[in-house]
Protein backbone atom coordinates (compact mmCIF):
# COMPACT_ATOMS: atom_id res chain seq x y z
CA UNK A 1 0.00 0.00 0.00
CA UNK A 2 2.85 2.89 1.30
CA UNK A 3 4.75 1.97 -1.87
CA UNK A 4 1.95 2.42 -4.21
CA UNK A 5 1.52 5.53 -2.51
CA UNK A 6 5.30 6.12 -3.59
CA UNK A 7 4.96 5.60 -7.36
CA UNK A 8 1.89 7.62 -7.25
CA UNK A 9 3.57 10.25 -5.44
CA UNK A 10 6.22 10.44 -8.08
CA UNK A 11 3.39 9.77 -11.26
CA UNK A 12 2.42 13.13 -9.77
CA UNK A 13 4.92 15.02 -10.82
CA UNK A 14 5.11 14.13 -14.00
CA UNK A 15 1.34 14.66 -15.01
CA UNK A 16 -0.29 17.39 -15.60
CA UNK A 17 -3.02 18.89 -13.05
CA UNK A 18 -6.15 17.07 -14.55
CA UNK A 19 -4.68 13.48 -14.96
CA UNK A 20 -3.48 14.09 -10.85
CA UNK A 21 -7.12 14.60 -10.48
CA UNK A 22 -8.34 11.90 -12.14
CA UNK A 23 -5.28 9.21 -10.50
CA UNK A 24 -6.94 10.96 -7.16
CA UNK A 25 -10.17 9.83 -7.78
CA UNK A 26 -9.01 6.09 -8.97
CA UNK A 27 -6.34 5.86 -6.51
CA UNK A 28 -8.34 6.62 -3.78
CA UNK A 29 -11.75 8.02 -3.65
CA UNK A 30 -11.81 8.46 -0.24
CA UNK A 31 -9.43 11.10 -0.46
CA UNK A 32 -11.78 13.61 -2.60
CA UNK A 33 -14.32 13.40 0.11
CA UNK A 34 -11.61 13.63 3.30
CA UNK A 35 -11.93 15.83 5.99
CA UNK A 36 -8.81 17.58 4.55
CA UNK A 37 -10.11 18.84 1.07
CA UNK A 38 -13.36 19.57 2.67
CA UNK A 39 -12.10 21.92 4.70
CA UNK A 40 -10.29 23.14 2.49
CA UNK A 41 -13.20 23.54 0.16
CA UNK A 42 -14.75 25.44 3.32
CA UNK A 43 -11.78 28.06 3.79
CA UNK A 44 -11.90 28.34 -0.39
CA UNK A 45 -15.39 29.96 0.01
CA UNK A 46 -14.68 32.18 3.00
CA UNK A 47 -11.35 33.19 1.20
CA UNK A 48 -13.22 34.13 -1.99
CA UNK A 49 -15.88 35.98 -0.39
CA UNK A 50 -12.97 38.03 1.16
CA UNK A 51 -11.12 38.57 -1.78
CA UNK A 52 -13.99 39.98 -4.17
CA UNK A 53 -15.43 42.10 -1.13
CA UNK A 54 -12.27 43.42 -0.64
CA UNK A 55 -12.02 43.84 -4.74
CA UNK A 56 -15.56 45.61 -4.75
CA UNK A 57 -14.27 48.10 -2.19
CA UNK A 58 -11.06 48.76 -4.29
CA UNK A 59 -13.12 49.65 -7.27
CA UNK A 60 -15.68 51.68 -5.14
CA UNK A 61 -12.69 53.30 -3.73
CA UNK A 62 -11.04 54.58 -7.37
CA UNK A 63 -14.43 56.44 -8.02
CA UNK A 64 -14.20 58.07 -5.20
CA UNK A 65 -10.96 59.57 -5.52
CA UNK A 66 -11.54 60.33 -9.60
CA UNK A 67 -14.92 62.01 -8.36
CA UNK A 68 -13.21 63.96 -5.32
CA UNK A 69 -10.25 65.23 -7.59
CA UNK A 70 -12.87 66.33 -10.34
CA UNK A 71 -14.66 68.31 -7.78
CA UNK A 72 -11.44 69.95 -6.47
CA UNK A 73 -10.65 71.14 -10.49
CA UNK A 74 -13.96 72.76 -9.93
CA UNK A 75 -13.52 74.62 -7.21
CA UNK A 76 -10.36 75.93 -8.24
CA UNK A 77 -12.35 77.55 -10.87
CA UNK A 78 -14.04 79.65 -7.86
CA UNK A 79 -11.25 82.38 -7.82
CA UNK A 80 -11.74 83.41 -12.04
CA UNK A 81 -15.44 82.77 -12.39
CA UNK A 82 -17.78 86.13 -11.17
CA UNK A 83 -20.71 84.09 -9.67
CA UNK A 84 -19.14 81.65 -7.01
CA UNK A 85 -21.94 80.35 -5.38
CA UNK A 86 -22.53 78.71 -8.66
CA UNK A 87 -19.46 76.76 -8.91
CA UNK A 88 -20.02 76.18 -5.22
CA UNK A 89 -23.49 74.95 -5.48
CA UNK A 90 -22.35 72.52 -8.65
CA UNK A 91 -19.86 71.30 -6.23
CA UNK A 92 -22.13 70.21 -3.88
CA UNK A 93 -24.23 68.38 -5.96
CA UNK A 94 -21.02 66.36 -6.94
CA UNK A 95 -19.85 65.69 -3.53
CA UNK A 96 -23.50 64.58 -2.86
CA UNK A 97 -22.32 62.20 -5.75
CA UNK A 98 -19.02 61.06 -3.94
CA UNK A 99 -21.45 60.56 -0.57
CA UNK A 100 -23.62 58.23 -2.08
CA UNK A 101 -20.57 56.43 -2.98
CA UNK A 102 -19.59 56.37 0.49
CA UNK A 103 -22.36 54.34 1.45
CA UNK A 104 -21.86 51.62 -0.89
CA UNK A 105 -18.74 51.02 1.17
CA UNK A 106 -21.04 51.59 4.63
CA UNK A 107 -23.07 49.08 3.01
CA UNK A 108 -20.29 46.62 1.76
CA UNK A 109 -18.86 46.87 5.43
CA UNK A 110 -22.43 46.14 7.45
CA UNK A 111 -21.88 43.98 9.99
CA UNK A 112 -17.54 43.91 9.43
CA UNK A 113 -15.12 45.19 10.64
CA UNK A 114 -13.97 48.66 9.40
CA UNK A 115 -10.14 47.72 9.85
CA UNK A 116 -10.23 44.25 8.44
CA UNK A 117 -10.18 46.38 4.88
CA UNK A 118 -9.48 49.83 5.66
CA UNK A 119 -6.55 49.62 3.06
CA UNK A 120 -9.16 49.11 -0.04
CA UNK A 121 -10.62 52.50 0.92
CA UNK A 122 -8.39 54.69 2.45
CA UNK A 123 -7.33 56.28 -0.58
CA UNK A 124 -10.69 56.96 -1.84
CA UNK A 125 -12.11 58.70 1.42
CA UNK A 126 -9.05 61.23 2.01
CA UNK A 127 -9.39 62.44 -1.48
CA UNK A 128 -12.66 62.86 -0.52
CA UNK A 129 -12.44 64.75 2.87
CA UNK A 130 -9.74 66.59 1.11
CA UNK A 131 -12.60 67.55 -1.14
CA UNK A 132 -15.28 68.05 0.81
CA UNK A 133 -12.85 70.19 3.54
CA UNK A 134 -11.53 72.32 0.30
CA UNK A 135 -15.11 73.19 -0.27
CA UNK A 136 -15.98 73.77 3.61
CA UNK A 137 -12.69 76.59 3.19
CA UNK A 138 -13.94 78.27 0.52
CA UNK A 139 -17.75 78.75 1.81
CA UNK A 140 -17.23 79.70 5.49
CA UNK A 141 -13.08 80.26 5.44
CA UNK A 142 -13.13 77.77 8.40
CA UNK A 143 -11.45 73.88 8.97
CA UNK A 144 -14.02 71.19 8.91
CA UNK A 145 -13.98 69.44 11.73
CA UNK A 146 -13.84 65.35 11.66
CA UNK A 147 -17.48 65.40 13.03
CA UNK A 148 -18.65 67.50 10.38
CA UNK A 149 -17.65 65.30 8.33
CA UNK A 150 -19.20 62.36 9.68
CA UNK A 151 -22.48 63.86 9.94
CA UNK A 152 -23.11 63.53 6.48
CA UNK A 153 -22.58 60.30 6.02
CA UNK A 154 -25.55 58.99 7.31
CA UNK A 155 -26.94 56.81 4.71
CA UNK A 156 -30.48 55.93 4.78
CA UNK A 157 -31.68 52.67 3.12
CA UNK A 158 -35.03 51.30 2.70
CA UNK A 159 -34.75 48.11 -0.22
CA UNK A 160 -32.61 46.35 2.03
CA UNK A 161 -34.31 45.54 4.46
CA UNK A 162 -37.06 44.65 2.99
CA UNK A 163 -35.47 42.17 1.07
CA UNK A 164 -34.26 40.41 3.85
CA UNK A 165 -37.49 39.70 5.24
CA UNK A 166 -38.85 38.44 8.54
CA UNK A 167 -35.66 38.34 10.79
CA UNK A 168 -34.92 41.95 10.61
CA UNK A 169 -38.82 42.94 10.05
CA UNK A 170 -39.02 43.77 13.42
CA UNK A 171 -36.71 46.93 13.12
CA UNK A 172 -37.65 50.26 11.61
CA UNK A 173 -37.39 49.65 7.53
CA UNK A 174 -35.32 52.56 7.01
CA UNK A 175 -32.13 51.31 7.99
CA UNK A 176 -29.52 53.69 8.94
CA UNK A 177 -26.09 53.40 8.23
CA UNK A 178 -23.19 55.57 9.13
CA UNK A 179 -19.89 55.54 8.02
CA UNK A 180 -17.12 56.59 10.36
CA UNK A 181 -13.93 58.38 8.82
CA UNK A 182 -10.90 57.46 10.92
CA UNK A 183 -9.06 60.55 12.11
CA UNK A 184 -5.96 59.02 10.46
CA UNK A 185 -7.62 59.37 7.28
CA UNK A 186 -8.64 62.87 8.08
CA UNK A 187 -5.52 64.20 9.40
CA UNK A 188 -4.13 63.16 5.91
CA UNK A 189 -6.46 64.61 3.96
CA UNK A 190 -6.49 67.95 5.43
CA UNK A 191 -2.65 67.60 4.82
CA UNK A 192 -3.34 67.27 1.15
CA UNK A 193 -5.97 70.10 1.46
CA UNK A 194 -2.51 72.21 2.29
CA UNK A 195 -1.34 71.45 -1.69
CA UNK A 196 -4.58 72.65 -3.10
CA UNK A 197 -4.93 76.17 -0.52
CA UNK A 198 -1.13 77.09 -1.45
CA UNK A 199 -2.39 76.41 -5.27
CA UNK A 200 -5.31 78.88 -4.91
CA UNK A 201 -3.24 81.32 -3.42
CA UNK A 202 -0.78 82.13 -6.08
CA UNK A 203 -4.02 81.34 -8.80
CA UNK A 204 -5.95 84.16 -6.69
CA UNK A 205 -3.13 86.63 -7.10
CA UNK A 206 -3.51 85.89 -11.10
CA UNK A 207 -6.69 87.63 -10.41
CA UNK A 208 -5.62 90.46 -8.76
CA UNK A 209 -6.79 89.57 -5.49
CA UNK A 210 -4.90 90.89 -3.16
CA UNK A 211 -7.02 89.58 -0.09
CA UNK A 212 -7.17 86.05 -0.11
CA UNK A 213 -3.67 85.83 -0.12
CA UNK A 214 -2.81 86.55 2.92
CA UNK A 215 -6.06 84.76 4.66
CA UNK A 216 -4.63 81.09 3.29
CA UNK A 217 -1.31 82.17 4.47
CA UNK A 218 -2.99 82.76 7.94
CA UNK A 219 -5.06 79.27 7.90
CA UNK A 220 -1.78 77.19 6.42
CA UNK A 221 0.03 78.36 9.26
CA UNK A 222 -2.69 77.35 12.07
CA UNK A 223 -2.71 74.13 10.01
CA UNK A 224 0.90 74.04 9.85
CA UNK A 225 0.73 74.32 13.43
CA UNK A 226 -1.64 71.83 14.61
CA UNK A 227 0.63 69.17 12.36
CA UNK A 228 3.53 70.27 14.04
CA UNK A 229 1.63 69.70 17.98
CA UNK A 230 1.32 66.18 16.80
CA UNK A 231 4.48 65.63 14.99
CA UNK A 232 5.57 62.26 15.22
CA UNK A 233 3.03 60.83 17.36
CA UNK A 234 0.69 60.30 14.80
CA UNK A 235 1.36 57.18 12.15
CA UNK A 236 4.09 57.23 9.65
CA UNK A 237 2.63 58.58 6.39
CA UNK A 238 1.49 62.14 8.52
CA UNK A 239 5.31 63.02 9.24
CA UNK A 240 6.11 62.44 5.51
CA UNK A 241 3.51 64.81 4.42
CA UNK A 242 4.55 67.17 7.27
CA UNK A 243 7.57 67.78 4.45
CA UNK A 244 5.15 69.09 1.82
CA UNK A 245 3.42 71.01 4.24
CA UNK A 246 6.18 72.74 4.83
CA UNK A 247 6.90 73.30 1.55
CA UNK A 248 3.69 74.55 0.80
CA UNK A 249 3.31 76.51 3.48
CA UNK A 250 6.76 78.21 2.59
CA UNK A 251 5.56 79.58 -0.91
CA UNK A 252 2.39 80.68 0.09
CA UNK A 253 4.30 82.79 2.94
CA UNK A 254 6.86 83.93 0.13
CA UNK A 255 3.59 85.00 -1.82
CA UNK A 256 2.22 87.22 0.58
CA UNK A 257 5.92 88.55 1.43
CA UNK A 258 6.22 89.68 -2.28
CA UNK A 259 3.29 90.87 -2.57
CA UNK A 260 3.83 92.88 0.58
CA UNK A 261 6.48 94.17 -0.44
CA UNK A 262 6.12 94.83 -4.36
CA UNK A 263 2.71 94.83 -4.50
CA UNK A 264 2.19 98.53 -4.96
CA UNK A 265 4.90 98.85 -7.73
CA UNK A 266 3.94 95.78 -10.08
CA UNK A 267 1.21 96.22 -12.23
CA UNK A 268 -1.55 93.80 -10.86
CA UNK A 269 -1.90 92.03 -14.14
CA UNK A 270 1.77 91.21 -13.98
CA UNK A 271 1.88 89.72 -10.34
CA UNK A 272 0.91 86.40 -11.65
CA UNK A 273 3.91 86.58 -13.44
CA UNK A 274 6.43 87.45 -10.70
CA UNK A 275 5.06 85.19 -8.02
CA UNK A 276 5.32 82.13 -10.52
CA UNK A 277 9.35 82.79 -11.65
CA UNK A 278 9.69 83.02 -7.84
CA UNK A 279 8.45 79.63 -6.71
CA UNK A 280 9.82 78.35 -9.62
CA UNK A 281 13.14 79.56 -8.62
CA UNK A 282 12.73 78.26 -4.80
CA UNK A 283 12.23 75.03 -5.80
CA UNK A 284 15.35 73.17 -6.26
CA UNK A 285 16.30 74.73 -3.13
CA UNK A 286 14.38 72.97 -0.82
CA UNK A 287 15.06 69.65 -2.40
CA UNK A 288 18.28 70.22 -0.65
CA UNK A 289 16.88 71.21 2.51
CA UNK B 1 -14.16 74.41 16.53
CA UNK B 2 -10.88 75.95 15.52
CA UNK B 3 -8.14 74.23 13.95
CA UNK B 4 -6.42 74.29 17.50
CA UNK B 5 -9.12 72.20 19.28
CA UNK B 6 -9.36 69.85 16.27
CA UNK B 7 -6.02 69.21 16.11
CA UNK B 8 -5.80 68.39 19.82
CA UNK B 9 -8.60 66.23 19.41
CA UNK B 10 -6.79 64.20 17.39
CA UNK B 11 -3.86 64.21 19.25
CA UNK B 12 -6.34 63.00 21.83
CA UNK B 13 -7.17 60.36 19.97
CA UNK B 14 -3.77 59.49 18.53
CA UNK B 15 -2.14 59.11 21.78
CA UNK B 16 -5.02 56.96 23.19
CA UNK B 17 -4.33 54.66 20.40
CA UNK B 18 -0.16 54.80 21.45
CA UNK B 19 -1.19 53.57 24.98
CA UNK B 20 -3.18 50.70 23.90
CA UNK B 21 -0.34 49.61 21.10
CA UNK B 22 1.93 49.54 23.96
CA UNK B 23 0.08 47.34 26.02
CA UNK B 24 -0.63 45.07 23.72
CA UNK B 25 2.92 45.03 22.37
CA UNK B 26 4.03 43.95 26.10
CA UNK B 27 1.35 41.13 26.47
CA UNK B 28 2.39 39.79 23.12
CA UNK B 29 5.92 39.70 23.70
CA UNK B 30 5.24 37.22 26.77
CA UNK B 31 3.12 35.16 24.71
CA UNK B 32 5.83 34.69 22.16
CA UNK B 33 8.28 33.55 25.26
CA UNK B 34 6.07 30.79 25.84
CA UNK B 35 5.21 30.01 22.46
CA UNK B 36 9.26 29.80 22.08
CA UNK B 37 9.15 27.34 24.99
CA UNK B 38 6.54 25.28 23.63
CA UNK B 39 8.91 25.10 20.63
CA UNK B 40 11.62 24.05 22.14
CA UNK B 41 9.60 21.00 23.89
CA UNK B 42 8.61 20.00 20.38
CA UNK B 43 12.21 20.44 18.38
CA UNK B 44 13.44 17.99 20.79
CA UNK B 45 11.34 15.16 18.75
CA UNK B 46 14.13 15.58 15.77
CA UNK B 47 16.43 14.26 18.20
CA UNK B 48 16.56 10.28 17.49
CA UNK B 49 16.06 9.64 21.20
CA UNK B 50 13.45 11.99 20.90
CA UNK B 51 11.00 9.25 19.19
CA UNK B 52 10.42 7.21 21.72
CA UNK B 53 8.87 9.82 24.38
CA UNK B 54 6.97 11.84 21.71
CA UNK B 55 3.32 11.28 23.64
CA UNK B 56 5.32 12.52 26.61
CA UNK B 57 6.80 15.83 24.81
CA UNK B 58 3.14 16.28 23.68
CA UNK B 59 1.63 16.19 26.90
CA UNK B 60 4.30 18.48 27.87
CA UNK B 61 3.03 21.01 25.47
CA UNK B 62 -0.33 20.96 25.77
CA UNK B 63 0.57 22.28 29.80
CA UNK B 64 2.40 25.11 28.18
CA UNK B 65 -0.99 25.85 26.12
CA UNK B 66 -2.64 26.27 29.62
CA UNK B 67 -0.48 28.98 30.07
CA UNK B 68 -1.06 30.35 26.51
CA UNK B 69 -4.23 30.52 26.99
CA UNK B 70 -4.40 32.89 30.03
CA UNK B 71 -2.37 34.82 28.31
CA UNK B 72 -4.20 35.50 25.37
CA UNK B 73 -7.10 35.94 27.69
CA UNK B 74 -5.05 39.02 28.89
CA UNK B 75 -4.47 40.22 25.53
CA UNK B 76 -8.06 40.20 25.00
CA UNK B 77 -8.36 42.91 27.85
CA UNK B 78 -6.15 45.44 26.21
CA UNK B 79 -8.49 46.47 23.48
CA UNK B 80 -12.47 46.81 22.20
CA UNK B 81 -13.15 43.32 20.95
CA UNK B 82 -14.81 44.67 17.50
CA UNK B 83 -11.31 46.48 16.71
CA UNK B 84 -9.37 43.29 16.24
CA UNK B 85 -8.55 43.97 13.17
CA UNK B 86 -7.15 47.63 13.96
CA UNK B 87 -4.33 46.22 15.74
CA UNK B 88 -4.33 42.72 14.42
CA UNK B 89 -0.71 42.91 12.66
CA UNK B 90 0.99 43.01 16.33
CA UNK B 91 -0.84 39.34 17.10
CA UNK B 92 -0.58 38.08 13.19
CA UNK B 93 3.10 36.57 13.49
CA UNK B 94 2.61 35.15 17.28
CA UNK B 95 -0.69 33.96 16.52
CA UNK B 96 0.54 32.10 13.21
CA UNK B 97 3.35 29.97 15.05
CA UNK B 98 0.71 29.09 17.89
CA UNK B 99 -1.49 27.78 15.24
CA UNK B 100 1.39 25.97 13.74
CA UNK B 101 2.46 24.55 17.40
CA UNK B 102 -1.06 23.45 17.55
CA UNK B 103 -1.05 21.86 14.50
CA UNK B 104 2.33 19.90 15.30
CA UNK B 105 0.95 18.86 18.61
CA UNK B 106 -2.37 17.54 17.24
CA UNK B 107 -0.52 16.13 14.26
CA UNK B 108 2.04 14.07 16.41
CA UNK B 109 -0.73 12.48 19.09
CA UNK B 110 -3.05 11.78 15.89
CA UNK B 111 -1.52 12.62 12.46
CA UNK B 112 -4.44 13.85 11.24
CA UNK B 113 -4.62 17.82 10.04
CA UNK B 114 -5.75 20.08 12.65
CA UNK B 115 -8.96 21.59 12.17
CA UNK B 116 -9.50 25.36 12.57
CA UNK B 117 -12.09 24.52 15.38
CA UNK B 118 -9.20 22.87 17.31
CA UNK B 119 -6.50 24.95 17.32
CA UNK B 120 -9.04 27.87 18.55
CA UNK B 121 -10.27 25.41 21.40
CA UNK B 122 -6.43 24.92 22.07
CA UNK B 123 -5.63 28.70 22.07
CA UNK B 124 -9.08 29.61 24.11
CA UNK B 125 -10.26 32.03 21.28
CA UNK B 126 -13.26 31.69 18.98
CA UNK B 127 -13.52 31.22 14.87
CA UNK B 128 -16.44 33.17 13.99
CA UNK B 129 -15.48 37.40 14.07
CA UNK B 130 -18.74 37.67 15.87
CA UNK B 131 -18.29 35.91 18.95
CA UNK B 132 -15.18 38.04 20.23
CA UNK B 133 -11.01 37.68 20.05
CA UNK B 134 -10.75 34.59 17.03
CA UNK B 135 -8.48 33.06 14.30
CA UNK B 136 -8.43 34.60 11.11
CA UNK B 137 -8.53 31.67 8.85
CA UNK B 138 -5.64 33.26 6.74
CA UNK B 139 -3.45 32.69 9.86
CA UNK B 140 -4.49 29.28 10.60
CA UNK B 141 -3.72 28.23 6.84
CA UNK B 142 -0.07 30.11 7.53
CA UNK B 143 0.27 27.76 10.71
CA UNK B 144 -0.74 24.46 8.51
CA UNK B 145 1.88 25.79 5.93
CA UNK B 146 4.89 26.00 9.02
CA UNK B 147 4.26 22.87 10.08
CA UNK B 148 4.70 21.00 6.72
CA UNK B 149 8.08 22.28 6.41
CA UNK B 150 8.84 20.52 9.92
CA UNK B 151 7.05 17.67 9.02
CA UNK B 152 9.77 17.52 5.92
CA UNK B 153 12.18 17.82 8.11
CA UNK B 154 10.96 15.13 10.59
CA UNK B 155 10.85 13.17 7.70
CA UNK B 156 14.56 13.22 7.04
CA UNK B 157 15.56 12.75 10.46
CA UNK B 158 12.91 9.86 11.23
CA UNK B 159 15.04 8.41 8.69
CA UNK B 160 18.63 9.15 10.64
CA UNK B 161 16.81 7.45 13.70
CA UNK B 162 15.70 4.54 11.79
CA UNK B 163 12.14 4.90 11.75
CA UNK B 164 10.98 4.35 8.05
CA UNK B 165 7.42 4.40 7.93
CA UNK B 166 6.89 7.41 9.39
CA UNK B 167 8.01 9.68 5.98
CA UNK B 168 5.84 7.50 4.17
CA UNK B 169 2.41 8.46 6.29
CA UNK B 170 4.18 12.06 6.12
CA UNK B 171 4.27 11.83 2.52
CA UNK B 172 0.44 10.67 2.47
CA UNK B 173 -0.53 13.49 5.05
CA UNK B 174 1.49 16.48 2.72
CA UNK B 175 0.23 15.00 -0.42
CA UNK B 176 -3.37 15.85 0.86
CA UNK B 177 -2.69 19.21 1.81
CA UNK B 178 -0.90 20.10 -1.30
CA UNK B 179 -4.07 18.99 -3.32
CA UNK B 180 -5.81 21.01 -0.21
CA UNK B 181 -4.17 24.24 -0.74
CA UNK B 182 -4.50 24.01 -4.42
CA UNK B 183 -8.34 24.15 -4.01
CA UNK B 184 -7.54 28.44 -2.75
CA UNK B 185 -7.56 30.80 -4.91
CA UNK B 186 -4.56 33.12 -3.36
CA UNK B 187 -4.18 36.45 -3.84
CA UNK B 188 -0.57 37.95 -4.19
CA UNK B 189 -0.07 38.72 -0.26
CA UNK B 190 1.66 36.58 2.82
CA UNK B 191 -0.19 33.37 2.78
CA UNK B 192 0.45 32.97 -1.13
CA UNK B 193 4.06 33.45 -0.98
CA UNK B 194 4.61 30.94 2.14
CA UNK B 195 2.11 28.23 0.07
CA UNK B 196 4.83 28.64 -2.79
CA UNK B 197 7.16 27.26 -0.71
CA UNK B 198 5.17 24.56 0.23
CA UNK B 199 6.13 22.13 -3.29
CA UNK B 200 9.98 22.25 -1.84
CA UNK B 201 8.37 20.28 0.64
CA UNK B 202 6.19 18.06 -0.62
CA UNK B 203 9.72 17.43 -2.94
CA UNK B 204 11.67 17.13 -0.40
CA UNK B 205 9.29 14.28 1.62
CA UNK B 206 8.72 12.38 -1.95
CA UNK B 207 12.78 12.33 -2.15
CA UNK B 208 12.94 10.88 1.22
CA UNK B 209 10.32 8.04 0.58
CA UNK B 210 12.07 7.21 -3.28
CA UNK B 211 15.43 6.79 -1.43
CA UNK B 212 13.53 4.37 0.70
CA UNK B 213 11.58 2.10 -2.04
CA UNK B 214 14.39 1.81 -3.88
CA UNK B 215 16.68 0.54 -1.14
CA UNK B 216 13.33 -1.88 -0.08
CA UNK B 217 13.80 -0.02 3.51
CA UNK B 218 10.08 0.66 3.28
CA UNK B 219 8.73 -2.42 2.54
CA UNK B 220 11.32 -4.62 5.05
CA UNK B 221 9.46 -2.11 7.40
CA UNK B 222 5.80 -2.25 6.60
CA UNK B 223 6.87 -6.51 6.88
CA UNK B 224 8.04 -6.34 10.43
CA UNK B 225 5.27 -3.85 11.61
CA UNK B 226 2.45 -6.55 10.01
CA UNK B 227 4.30 -9.22 12.04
Amino acid sequence: MSKREGEGGARKRKTDFTEVQKSDDHDNGAQISSPVISAFKVFQQELDTKHDKYERLVKISRDITIESKRTIFLLHRVTSVPNAEEVLHEADVKLDGVRQKIGLIAEELRGEDLYQFHRAFTPGIQEYVEAVSFHHFIRHRTLISLEEVNARLVFMRHERTDAKGSSEGSRSSPAVLTFQVTPTDYLLGVADLTGELMRMCISSVGNGDMDTPFKLSDFLREIHDGFSYIGNTGPYEVSKKLHTLRQSLGKVEDACYTLRVRGSEIPKHMLADVLSSRTAIMDPDEGVV
Amino acid sequence: MSVTEMFSYIQGFLSADQDIREDIRKVVQVLEQTAREILTVLQSVHQPSGFKDIPSKCLRARELFCTVRTQIGELKTKFPVEQYYRFHEHWRFVLQRLAFLAAFVVYLESESLVTREEVAKILGIEIDREKGFHLDVEDYLAGVLIMASELSRLAVNSVTAGDYSRPLRISNFINELDSGFRLLNLKNDPLRKRYDGLKYDVKKIEEVVYDLSIRGLAKEQEAGGDK
